[in-house]
């Protein structure tokens, strides 16, 4: 019985992993440049990649298989920011501009007093 | 903190790291284990990368309380841009925020950073001295990162108030 209810929860968190990854698909396909996708696919590198780890953790049990997919789970989220933050950087140096939904150019606000009062 | 407390410190995480990814626990293999743990710890110190931004585990047990605290952002921010993608009408106003950091140290700065990369909707584009540009998918995104509760949260964790 208990390992019915643990097979059912582990394929709700994969099937739930899949959809954010899908969701990641998506969104690099709708969103309309490179800094704008990067957010997209923020989505797969968090909750993708974490419902999925979720879910092998309980078909691992607690094994030292669980331990490593955990600590899989930790370089990711180590080194994905890093990652994106690199490609942010090189395409923000080479001089690409941000651009906002219509096509024009992304506002730049300054911020650095504390958000506006809307 | 002292250097030697540091050092071993690092050669315990190292070696409870090597027992988790073995699995062996025969003599000849634990002893092998420690050995190369030794070696990497020697090696650390020689290059001097074991400081408090190389090992930061002057962080210690708040660092936890601030993931747990990082993960329940990352949800919310997960569902606010993944309903951004899939609604028809692509509720998005992409801009770029100019703003300030709070945290006294290069460390800090890079933990923040990481943790705007890494909750979905805001991208750190730019560090310059105490000020960060940082990409939004939407401007309330941007405007709530303005708000700076992160910034306050990073640099009390850093600061050893929690």
């Amino acid at each position: 019985m208990i390992a019915v209810l643990l097979d059912g929860l582990s394929w709700i968190l994969l099937l739930g992993g899949a959809f954010f990854v899908l969701t990641g698909g998506v969104g690099l396909l709708r969103l309309p440049d490179v800094y704008s996708r990067m957010h997209a696919s923020g989505i797969t590198d968090t909750a993708g990649v974490g419902l999925y780890i979720a879910g092998l953790a309980i078909q691992g049990g607690f094994t030292l298989v669980t331990v490593k997919l955990l600590l899989i789970l930790v370089f990711i989220l180590f080194t994905s920011p890093t990652s994106t933050y690199a490609l942010a950087h090189a395409a923000f140096t080479g001089g690409v501009k941000p651009i906002a939904r219509d096509g024009s150019r992304a506002p730049l606000l300054d911020r650095r007093d504390g958000p506006s009062n809307r | 903190m002292k250097a030697g407390v540091r050092a071993f410190s690092l050669g315990v995480v190292l070696f409870a790291t090597w027992i988790l990814l073995s699995g062996h626990f025969t003599p000849l293999l634990l002893g092998l284990g420690v050995a190369s743990c030794a070696g990497i710890v020697f090696l650390a110190m020689r290059m001097d990368v074991v400081d408090r931004e190389g090992f930061p585990v002057q962080l210690s047990i708040r660092l936890i309380g601030y993931w747990v605290w990082l993960l329940v952002e990352i949800v919310k921010a997960n569902i606010d841009v993944t309903r951004r993608i899939w609604s028809p009408r692509l509720p998005i106003s992409p801009s770029v925020f100019h703003l300030r950091m709070s945290q006294p140290s290069e460390l800090g700065q890079v933990v923040y950073a990481n943790s705007i990369t890494l909750t979905p909707g805001t991208v750190a584009i730019r560090l310059h001295q105490d000020e960060i540009l940082v990409h939004a998918v939407a401007e309330e995104l941007g405007e709530d990162l303005a708000g700076g509760a992160m910034d306050a949260r990073v640099t009390r964790l850093e600061a050893g108030k929690s």
